[in-house]
């Protein structure tokens, strides 16, 4: 960011940059700089194949056991893989101090926020929900509950990354912010895990999901709308 | 109007409304719990399906209410303070949040020694005593978040945007276990059918209620006045008053 971008909306070339098209700029960069280190792209899926391999290990090797089990596992997995790659929303932006040259741009905080946290779920949250057939076949889930279990994981990790943005936002100033952040979020992030995992699980039973996904897809809206307003303040409490 | 109240707020007038009300609030705690105990715990009729068990109701309900009734507190007081940038609302939070944490300890121990002889276990994962759970994780998170910062006002503000963010998802969380619950209807231990309550049992319960409340406003009065002397330990009137 250079220092041009601070007189009141203009962009570096000296025009006008609308919010969509920061918003934008702000998704490819952040895609951008992620797919520079893959290595750190990768870490949260392979430590969500290593969590729910580890389930096996320690319960039983009898798939029918593991199909019982295996909603709990999956989403818990899903959770814990998500809490991994949070400390780095916007830990490192902030140490560096783009974060506030960002904040100084002139598009309002809150475009930053839902931009970053847009691109933070493109590059964990989906990715997850593209490995996760893989981990259900592990698992013994049927192939037949893949899809519902793909659309509650998709809905859920959004979720997800927007409680996790209030928490990073949260937490952004603090030395080691790691586990108090797994404190904040986990705590709110437990009706996920019932409708999510409930989900998964009536799909393997061949029961109605509608339920469950409507919940899922409720909590997801309701995130959506209001979780950008709390990142923002609580992002804001700690950049003044 | 507003530098009436800002007036009414400030340190030093809330240090001595404080002092004036604590022994108030402890002495008619005193007497609405003492009512409650004695009548509730040696009068009232035992129930005619749990016997004798049945009275730790007395301690258990109002401490359950009141774990929810201060977090509620809490997250009033936070937005209070964190809208109209009212420093007084910080320190009512901070005190409020150990006292909630409490209750939520003392509704759930009180809890699971009432499952034992009712339910034949410690612990079920029953849909009330899961989400009083998870509301201490709440408190626990808030207490936490508070201490973190090194720069007090910002842990403050933190700590109080966090209790708003609790506050909205407390119902959720209710609502989710509950719903949870009826999932897994098989595996819990069925609930027994509430009796509708007599009167005799009613009045003391009531009177625990009050003597709660009565208790958490003295115990709140009496944080606040430490929170208050250790958030302005560098003000002038702090000394005069600890040196007279």
């Amino acid at each position: 960011m250079s220092a041009g971008t601070q007189g009141g909306g203009a962009g570096s070339r000296g025009r006008p940059v609308g919010v969509w098209e920061a918003c934008a700029l702000i998704v490819r960069r952040e895609l951008c700089l992620s797919f520079r280190r893959p290595d750190q792209l990768l870490q949260p899926l392979v430590f969500f194949l290593i969590v729910t391999t580890l389930f096996p290990l320690g319960l039983s090797l009898q798939l029918s056991l593991l199909r019982d089990m295996a909603p709990g596992v999956l989403w818990v997995a899903a959770l814990l893989s998500s809490l991994l790659s949070l400390d780095s929303l916007f830990k490192s932006d902030a140490d560096d101090g783009t974060l506030e040259q960002l904040a100084l741009s002139g598009q309002g905080l809150m475009v930053i926020v839902v931009a970053k946290t847009l691109a933070h779920w493109l590059v964990t949250g989906a990715a997850l929900v593209l490995v996760s057939p893989l981990v259900g076949m592990a698992l013994g889930i049927p192939t037949g509950a893949f899809a519902i279990m793909m659309v509650s994981l998709g809905l859920g990790t959004v979720t997800l990354s927007w409680l996790g943005a209030i928490g990073a936002g949260l937490t952004v100033g603090l030395k080691r912010g790691n586990v108090l952040l797994s404190l904040i979020v986990l705590p709110l992030a437990m009706p996920l895990l019932i409708f999510g995992a409930g989900a998964t699980d009536r799909a393997i039973s061949g029961a109605s999901v509608a339920g469950a996904l409507y919940f899922l897809a409720a909590l997801c809206v309701f995130t959506c709308t209001l979780a950008p307003f709390a990142a923002t303040v609580a992002l804001r409490i700690n950049l003044e | 109007m507003w530098t009436w109240f800002y007036k009414l707020a400030s340190p030093p007038h809330v240090y001595g409304v404080a002092a004036a009300f604590t022994p108030w609030f402890l002495g008619l705690a005193a007497i609405a719990l003492g009512y409650g105990v004695v009548d509730g715990l040696a009068f009232a009729p035992a129930d005619y399906q749990q016997g004798d068990a049945f009275r730790i109701i007395y301690v258990h309900v109002p401490s359950a209410w009141m774990s929810e009734f201060v977090y509620t507190t809490m997250a009033i007081a936070g937005a209070i303070a964190l809208i109209w940038r009212i420093k007084l609302g910080h320190a009512v939070a901070a005190a409020c949040a150990p006292i909630g944490a409490s209750f939520t300890v003392l509704a759930l121990v009180t809890g699971s020694l009432w499952g034992r002889p009712m339910w034949g276990t410690y612990w079920a994962w029953d849909p009330r005593l899961t989400s009083e759970l998870i509301l201490l994780f709440l408190y626990v998170g808030v207490m936490s978040l508070r201490s973190a910062f090194e720069d007090a006002a910002r842990g403050d503000r933190a700590a109080a945007l966090l209790s708003i963010v609790g506050v909205v998802n407390v119902p959720i969380i209710h609502f989710s276990v509950v719903w949870w619950n009826s999932l897994h209807q098989g595996a819990t231990v069925a609930k027994f059918g509430k009796p509708s309550m007599d009167l005799s049992m009613l009045w003391p319960l009531l009177s625990m209620f009050l003597g709660f409340m009565l208790f958490f406003g003295a115990v709140l009065c009496m944080r606040l006045q430490a929170e208050v002397l250790n958030r302005e330990r560098q003000a002038k009137w702090v000394r005069e008053a600890m040196h007279s």
